[in-house]
Parts: structure tokens; C-alpha cells; sequence
């Protein structure tokens, strides 16, 4: 012990301008080795720690003064807002799917886990897909999905986080299960038109400073 | 018929060593140490501001969770017994009864209650010397109580170094030699600091210390011998090994000697050290903590206010397992207060600390029994 806390007297002497031995701008507290007889005999501070410990564990059992716990399932922390939780798709204001099955989500995921089989429609614009499916075992919660889609069909803010399973194929998200999460979405149905950009409010002429 | 079959036991001490075995073990050490493994961890999360395991339930009994253990019994027992392919079968399987059989016996020699008249349980007995038969509450009565315990004490570091040996695998190897060489420097400063209080009460047989400290608490152990006090109690947690002396375990980095060890196997280990704890608990109390004594009830009651007999042995009994659980509550809250030693830490604090004061312990300790004794 007595070689170890041979450096600490310097350390100990420089800063002993600071009486709370803080140092630095940072404000790092610099703690000297043990050196006063009552802390090397190490048994009062043992019985000081044991005190701390005794003492938030009565408080705990007795009326759980410190508990800090949330008991999950039947205390429920509200989420943040942006929290991405299991997918849901949008509908339309007709109730059917928004996706256009564009292959954009699929494209972009980078855990590869959207798989997307699109049908026709029969109306010979438009696509829509048979088959969604997302595994959420693979998903990596990233979010691009949902700032790829241009139609605003898939979302991630239903707040329910993915569920334990019991086998791994029920980890799938269906089409079905998605869209009993979607609602309609405040996007206007089959956009504003393709002349939407003379629609604009006009704006002031770019003018460059000189 | 109950006089008749306390008789019967009184004649017959093999009959009545192996029933107050079973009741001692099965109705009090194994439930104990099984509910230390919920209270271990229901305890280290009230001390750490979070609630543990509060919902093993039975339909809707629950318990503050108890029901935590059955539920970690019955885990344990159905896992998988993987036996790695390189291990030596015969000493892997031998280690866990190894680590387990010892503390178990060690338990005889422990008395927990005084002897119990028979034939007067219903009436006041002032001096218990003059029963004409009596049951002692404790296994074995040996002259040699203490040093029996030590000799099998000590044998339980060669489940953990077998353990370790056997298990071909360098981590638990290196846990295993942790564990022999922590157990045995601490396995000496143990002995020495008992020393004093064998001097003090000039017996090594357990229930004649427990006698020897009478119902007076200021002739208890822990006041005539504070330090052998501490010093015996820190040895013997570091006997333990369990935290701050968790070295062979060494959970953040070895897993210990029993990482290869699964299902009931590593079970057994577990249980091991949660009834080692329990041990400790009875030492500590049968030499420090005046045993089965109550302060101020001698064997006729408190004083001049006289209580029966069989009362009288109760309420002892029912006090020696407090002390014990209070023990065991102790012993928790130092294993999830103090982090861990450093190996070299650990060699001097038991050869350089621990063992000079024990022996210094023993020296006043002796000069002054024998400036007392008028030096005779
Ligand atoms: S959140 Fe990311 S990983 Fe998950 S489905 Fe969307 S793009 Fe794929
Ligand atoms: S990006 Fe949107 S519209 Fe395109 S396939 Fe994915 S969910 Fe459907």
C-alpha cells in the first residue's frame, strides 16, 4: 500500500488550492488514495458503505422510497413521439391499402426483411401488393422504410414494440396485421394533381446577392 | 406418549441423532438456502433501488415472489446436463458432491437449542445438570466439535479445485487454483482467530461455548473477543467465496470453476455456497452470538417470572434461528456492498493483515486468561 499512494501527496498538494479537489475545466474530481489511518484500516468505511446500502434497502422494503422500477405490463411508460415501433400501413380513404407496391421500402431496407409481392389492380395505373410481409426479427428499427415511401403508406409510429414469440415465423408482419394498425392517412387521396408545381403560391424571383 | 417417545429417544442416540439430521437439514438449512437464492436476489435489488423477482406466482398466491425459488428448482433440474467431450467423467461428477457434502455434515457439530429434559418439558426446570435423561438439540456432541469442522471445512476446496481440474477448460482451471490457494490462506487466519475464544471459554466443543457464554450478553464472544470476531467473520466470508472475495467466481471475467457445469450440477454448486453462507451464519452465532441464548432467560425462565420447560427450549431455538437469518441477511448486504479484492489485495490483506492480528489476538488474549486464572 505505502508504494501506491506514494504519488498521491503531489497530486494531493497541487490542487489543494480547490478544496472540493475539483481540477480542470471539465470539473474531473480527483480522488487521493486513501490515506488517512481510518480509511487504510478500510473497516469504518466498510461499515459507512454497508449503512448506505442498509439504509436505501429498509427504505426500499418499507415504502420504496428509491424503487425506480416500472412494472412493465402493468405500468406502461408513454413512448416519445417519434419512437418507431412495430410497422403499420396507411389506408385510403376507401379502406383499401395505400401501398402502390413501388418497391422503394424493399429497395432501401438494409436488413433485406421487407418482402413485398405486388397484383394488379385492375386499374391500369396503379399496383398494389398481394403479399407484405416484414420480419421483424430481422428489421433493424432504422426508419428508411417510412422516409422512402412517396405515398406515406408505411409508418413506424403505432407505438407497440415488437412482442416476444415463441418460433421465429411469428415474428412475420403480415399485410393484414400491418394494415389493422393503419389508419387513414391526412395525405390528399391521389396527391394534389401532376400540375401541382404551377399550384404553388408563387414565390419571389431568386435573387442573387451581388 | 409423548414422554414415552421423547424416552425412546432419549436411549436410543442413533435414532435421535439421525432425526434431529433430518429435521436440522431438511426443515431448516435446505429451505433456508434455497430461499437465499430468492432473497440474494430480491435483497440485492431493494439495496440497488430496483424491486427483483416479484411474480413467480401459483395462481394467485404470490408472495412477494418467494415462489421464485420453485420455479428456479425446477429450471434447474429439467435444463440440459451438458458434459463437455474432454472433461474426466468421474471426478466432473464427483466435484459438486464434493463441494456440497462437507458443509452438509459440518452441520452436526452445531447445537441449536440446549439439552431438552425429558420427562419435565411441562415443568420448571431450574437446574438442567440434574435431568435424569436428556436429548441434547445437536447431532453430534464431539470433544473435538471445532477441529471436526475445520477438517471437513477444509475439505470442500477440493470440489471447487477438482471442479476446476476436471472441467478441461483453462478459465474454470484458473478459478479452480483462485479458489485453492484463497481457501487455504484464509483457512489459516480462520483457525488462529478462533484460538482466543477457545482460550476464553477453554472448550472446543460447540455447545459447551454456547454454555460458557450464559445468558449475560456482555460475556457473549462478540465482547470478549471483538476482534477475533472480525477477524473470523472476514476469513470465513473470504471461505465463502463469495463477494468481495469472489475471486475464483470472478463473474465478470473467469465464470469460475464451474462454467462447464449446467442443469442441477451447477445447481448444486450454487447451492454449496448458499448453504456455506448458512454455515458461517451458525458459527459465527453458536461462537460469538451466545448460540441458542436469549440475554437475561436462563433454563427456569426471565428471572423470578418462571416459564415451562419445553417453552423455555422453544422460544431458544426460534432465537437461534434469528440470529442466523439476521446472519444471513448481514452477509448479503456485504456481498452486494464491497467490490471485489484484487488477487494481491487478497494475499495481503489474509497473510499480512488478517494473520499477524489473529496471532496477536491469540497472545493478549492468553496472557490476559492467564493473568485472570492468578497464574495458575
Ligand atoms: S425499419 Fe429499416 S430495417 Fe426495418 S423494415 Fe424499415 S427499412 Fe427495413
Ligand atoms: S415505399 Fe411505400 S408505396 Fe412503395 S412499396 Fe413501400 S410501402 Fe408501398
Amino acid at each position: 500500500m505505502s508504494t501506491h499512494h506514494a504519488p498521491s501527496h503531489s497530486e494531493a498538494s497541487s490542487q489543494s488550492s480547490d478544496p472540493v479537489g475539483r481540477k480542470g475545466k471539465i470539473g474531473v474530481r480527483v480522488v487521493g488514495r486513501p490515506d488517512s489511518l481510518e480509511q487504510r484500516v478500510y473497516l469504518p468505511e466498510v461499515i459507512r458503505g454497508l449503512g448506505v446500502t442498509a439504509k436505501h434497502f429498509f427504505a426500499n422494503l418499507f415504502s420504496r422510497k428509491y424503487t425506480v422500477t416500472v412494472e412493465y405490463p402493468e405500468q406502461k411508460l408513454k413512448y416519445p413521439e417519434r419512437n418507431r415501433g412495430l410497422h403499420r400501413l396507411m389506408l385510403r380513404d376507401d379502406g383499401h391499402v395505400r401501398c402502390v407496391a413501388c418497391m422503394l421500402c424493399p429497395t432501401v431496407c438494409p436488413a433485406h426483411c421487407i418482402t413485398i409481392v405486388p397484383e394488379e389492380t385492375g386499374n391500369k395505373s396503379e399496383k398494389r401488393p398481394r403479399i407484405f410481409e416484414i420480419d421483424e426479427l430481422r428489421c433493424v428499427v432504422c426508419g428508411l422504410c417510412v422516409e422512402a415511401c412517396p405515398c406515406d403508406a408505411i409508418r413506424m409510429d403505432s407505438g407497440v414494440h415488437a412482442p416476444a414469440v415463441d418460433y421465429r415465423g411469428d415474428a412475420i408482419q403480415t399485410k393484414i396485421d400491418m394494415l389493422k394498425r393503419g389508419t387513414q392517412s391526412v395525405a390528399t387521396q391521389g396527391g394534389v394533381g401532376a400540375d401541382w408545381r404551377e399550384k404553388q403560391p408563387t414565390v419571389k424571383q431568386y435573387d442573387p446577392p451581388k | 406418549m409423548t414422554d414415552s417417545i421423547l424416552m425412546f429417544l432419549a436411549e436410543h442416540t442413533a435414532v435421535a441423532a439421525l432425526l434431529k439430521l433430518v429435521l436440522l437439514v431438511l426443515g431448516f438449512v435446505m429451505p433456508l438456502a434455497s430461499l437465499s437464492t430468492w432473497a440474494e436476489r430480491r435483497q440485492s435489488a431493494m439495496m440497488q433501488d430496483r424491486l427483483g423477482p416479484n411474480r413467480a406466482s401459483i395462481g394467485p398466491v404470490k408472495l412477494w415472489g418467494i415462489l421464485h425459488f420453485v420455479a428456479d428448482a425446477i429450471k434447474m433440474m429439467f435444463k440440459e446436463d451438458v458434459v463437455p467431450a474432454k472433461v474426466d467423467r468421474f471426478l466432473f461428477a464427483l466435484a459438486p458432491v464434493m463441494a456440497i457434502a462437507p458443509v452438509l455434515i459440518t452441520f452436526a457439530v452445531i447445537p441449536f437449542g440446549p439439552d431438552l429434559c425429558v420427562g419435565q418439558v411441562m415443568s420448571v426446570v431450574t437446574d438442567p445438570a440434574m435431568c435424569k435423561a436428556t436429548i441434547p438439540l445437536q447431532v453430534a456432541r464431539m470433544d473435538v466439535g471445532m477441529l471436526f469442522y475445520f477438517a471437513l471445512a477444509s475439505l470442500a476446496v477440493y470440489g471447487t479445485t477438482l471442479a476446476g481440474w476436471a472441467s478441461y477448460n483453462k478459465w474454470s482451471l484458473l478459478g479452480g487454483l483462485r479458489a485453492s490457494s484463497q481457501m487455504m490462506s484464509y483457512e489459516v487466519c480462520m483457525g488462529l482467530s478462533l484460538m482466543g475464544v477457545f482460550l476464553v471459554y477453554g472448550s472446543l466443543e460447540p455447545n459447551a461455548i454456547v454454555a460458557a457464554q450464559g445468558s449475560s450478553i456482555l460475556n457473549w464472544g462478540i465482547f470478549t473477543q471483538p476482534l477475533a470476531f472480525i477477524l473470523f467473520f472476514t476469513a470465513a466470508i473470504a471461505e465463502t467465496k463469495r463477494a468481495p472475495f469472489d475471486l475464483p467466481e470472478g463473474e465478470p471475467e473467469l465464470i469460475g470453476y464451474f462454467v462447464e457445469y449446467s442443469g442441477m450440477r451447477f445447481g448444486i454448486f450454487f447451492l454449496a455456497e448458499f448453504i456455506e453462507t448458512i454455515f458461517l451464519a451458525a458459527v459465527v452465532t453458536t461462537v460469538f452470538l451466545g448460540g441458542w441464548q436469549i440475554p437475561g432467560l436462563d433454563s427456569s425462565g426471565f428471572g423470578s417470572f418462571h416459564l415451562p420447560h419445553l417453552v423455555v427450549v422453544l422460544l431458544q431455538v426460534v432465537v437461534w434461528s434469528l440470529k442466523i437469518l439476521f446472519l444471513c441477511w448481514l452477509q448479503l448486504l456485504i456481498r452486494w456492498t464491497l467490490p471485489r479484492f484484487r488477487p494481491d489485495q487478497l494475499m495481503r490483506l489474509g497473510w499480512k493483515q488478517l494473520l499477524p492480528l489473529s496471532l496477536l489476538n491469540i497472545i493478549v488474549t492468553a496472557a490476559v486468561v492467564l493473568w485472570r486464572s492468578g497464574g495458575k
